[in-house]
């Protein structure tokens, strides 16, 4: 038995010289990287669902809600204003139309992938551009859904020595326990930010995608990379969007 | 922006309108998905059965976004499962989360 298997070593395709996983090394690490970050992703939704289902929920009918510190408010009730249309109750068509920029610029992305894989520059130039202004466009939203949030609706909160109190901050908010508020600002924030990365990444890719980097290197494989960090920032928000603005 | 070009031979190949295709489907089906949810959302009553629909439309989105976009379909198994099989414990952290979370709105009444 030694003696066979000394003639002829078994060689396994994880003994080095190939890629077992069908990838180089950098879009591997990028795999893992956003496994990790879906992880402290998953940690700050999950810590949502749990103080949130450790307070209070409302009981009574969605259309006589009013805001409390009693309990959980109703998420429709508090993100339903939209910009320019003052006044006007539209529960959560903002953050639809944000939903729907988000998802388009990761399209945008894939196009510029697909035209990396040709070697077409004119066309991945194109594309990162559309994905650059997608990103911009969702964050700017963003930036006007944060200030709603924080300056406040029509009715505030009342607080002792009969003054109210509008808007939000970490302390205190108007909407209904300071944890509401607490979270809102570190999931939206955190993922803002991991957006607003990804901006500055997929504008690191055009400007080398003009300066012809990827055409002397041979391949457009950084596209792809980041391109997959994009995507990542997407499926986020499809997250987000479920746990925080629907349920 | 021709300075590339000068020392650098590029074989441009014409666009996979196939491939193209395929992408702007499923963009539209990312799209129809969240149609369906804000439908969803004010039309149905709130309780466990629509959270259980939303988190079932979330995973039909998540799965198209990371096969399709991410084109992790279409990687090799052993990289499909080593992206999978961890993603399990999130599972577990929910339950026990949830769980707990319950627990602590029992002993505040």
């Amino acid at each position: 038995m030694a003696s066979t298997a000394a003639a002829a070593p078994a060689r396994s395709e994880w003994d080095g010289g190939v890629s077992p996983m069908g990838v180089s090394y950098g879009k591997l690490m990028m795999w893992f990287f956003l496994l990790s970050d879906a992880f402290t992703f998953s940690a700050l939704l999950v810590t949502y669902g749990l103080v949130r289902s450790s307070h209070q929920a409302y009981q009574g009918a969605v259309d006589a809600f009013t805001f409390s510190q009693a309990y959980w408010p109703i998420p429709e009730k508090v993100f339903e204003a939209v910009p320019f249309l003052h006044g006007l109750t539209a529960p959560l068509v903002f953050v639809g139309i944000m939903t729907f920029i988000l998802i388009m610029s990761s399209v945008t992305m894939v196009l510029a992938v697909e035209a990396g894989h040709r070697m077409d520059r004119k066309a991945v130039e194109k594309w990162m551009l559309w994905t650059i202004l997608g990103g911009l466009a969702f964050l700017s939203c963003q930036a006007w859904e944060w200030g709603h949030f924080i300056h406040g609706a029509e009715t505030g909160k009342a607080v002792a020595e009969g003054t109210t109190f509008f808007g939000a901050n970490l302390a205190h908010n108007q909407y209904g326990p300071p944890d509401f508020a607490a979270f809102f600002f570190f999931i939206t924030g955190f993922h803002g930010f991991h957006v607003f990365s990804g901006v500055c990444l997929n504008f690191l890719i055009y400007y080398n995608t003009v300066m012809g980097t990827y055409d002397r290197r041979g391949h457009y494989e950084m596209v792809e990379k980041v391109g997959l960090y994009w995507h990542f920032v997407d499926l986020v928000w499809v997250f987000v969007f479920t746990f925080f603005y629907l349920v | 922006m021709d300075h590339a070009e000068d020392n650098v031979q590029v074989n441009v190949l014409p666009p996979d309108k196939e491939k193209i295709k395929k992408l702007w489907t499923v963009a539209a089906i990312l799209g129809a998905v969240t149609a369906v949810e804000f439908l969803i959302a004010f039309t149905m009553h709130h309780g466990p059965l629509k959270t259980a629909i939303f988190i079932g439309l979330t995973i039909v989105k998540a799965s198209y976004i990371v096969g399709e976009f991410m084109h992790l379909r279409y990687e090799v198994k052993v990289l499909f499962w080593s992206i999978l099989i961890p993603l399990t414990f999130v599972i577990w952290m929910l339950v026990a989360f949830i769980y707990e979370g319950i627990i602590i709105s029992d002993l505040r009444l």
